[in-house]
């Protein structure tokens, strides 16, 4: 691309006071964060407590792992085994791990997981998924290793 | 006018001056307001956080209208997010550039221009994929940085 320049800046008067200014606003944003801090557990219980039935590890591996009628299932980016990195199946950008246990900052914040649900089931599955398909989900995510 | 003003238009002529030049550069850098980061998060999850002034704001718009079904995959943020980083891309989209075909940066003359030595297959590699993963070949995309010295192209 046309720009050319160099990407190195010292450490200047106006970067203190930029990160004087930013300090109470990243103290801000940790706590909105941690208003919807969660633990994968957590969540769990959460999603179970609103499933039809006991959350069920196997089946959340097949919904993960099949297709529902459309181009891509959940494992298209994330992989078959989500303790690994995936990959981006249109743009091939690079996804950190799936499961909590390969990557503790998944399922640790409400709003983050609800909004990747909504966006990820409207293409995999083209509508909402259910909670009891995200307890089984989740459910077979908390019980990898890497 | 006071002398205070007179420091303070000084300052101001100083860093247009000093300055300027690096704005154009800067150009592709997204910066580190909180819009920024909001754009980071909900759009660099799945591509590069491509930087506000590849595109002009009449492509922004179009995109961040359409976001449940943004090149085929559903990319909907919270109406308050979507308000924020529409008026955000609007203010830092490049007003002089063309508008690309589908509002696809890959489809803009300038890109077909930088990348025009790269023949299909470079572009269809597993380690590549696609135009639009530019990470695969710029190593500092996710921070807007382009510069062609840090580019490594993986077999």
């Amino acid at each position: 691309m046309a720009a050319r320049h160099s990407n190195r800046l010292p450490m200047t008067k106006s970067h203190t006071a930029f990160i004087r200014i930013l300090a109470p606003a990243l103290a801000l944003t940790a706590a909105t964060c941690l208003a919807n801090a969660a633990t994968p557990a957590d969540l769990l219980v959460g999603y179970a407590a609103q499933a039809a039935r006991t959350p069920n590890a196997e089946q959340g591996q097949s919904f993960f792992t099949a297709r529902h009628g459309r181009d891509w299932a959940c494992a298209s980016c994330h992989g078959p085994a989500p303790v690994a990195d995936g990959r981006h199946a249109a743009t091939g950008k690079s996804i950190q791990p799936l499961a909590p246990g390969a990557n503790p900052t998944r399922f640790t914040d409400r709003d983050k997981v609800e909004k990747w649900f909504r966006r990820n089931c409207s293409d995999v599955v083209g509508r909402a998924c259910t909670d009891t398909e995200k307890a089984d989900v989740l459910a077979w995510l908390i019980t990898l290793k890497p | 006018m006071k002398p205070g003003l007179d420091y303070a238009a000084l300052a101001v002529a100083t860093c247009v001056l000093a300055f300027g030049p690096l704005r154009a550069e800067a150009a592709e850098r997204l910066g580190r307001s909180d819009s920024a980061t909001a754009y980071r998060q909900e759009c660099g999850a799945c591509h590069a956080a491509f930087a506000p002034g590849l595109l002009p704001p009449a492509s922004w718009s179009a995109l961040m209208a359409n976001l449940p079904r943004h090149f085929g995959t559903d990319a909907s943020v919270d109406p308050a997010t979507q308000k924020r980083l529409a008026a955000w891309l609007d203010s830092q989209g490049a007003a002089g550039r063309a508008r690309p075909e589908g509002d696809r940066i890959t489809r803009s003359a300038w890109f077909r221009d930088e990348h025009s030595e790269f023949p299909a297959d470079v572009w269809s590699r597993p380690s590549i994929k696609s135009p639009s993963n530019c990470g695969a070949c710029h190593r500092g995309a996710d921070s807007g940085v382009f510069d062609e010295h840090d580019v490594r192209i993986p077999r």
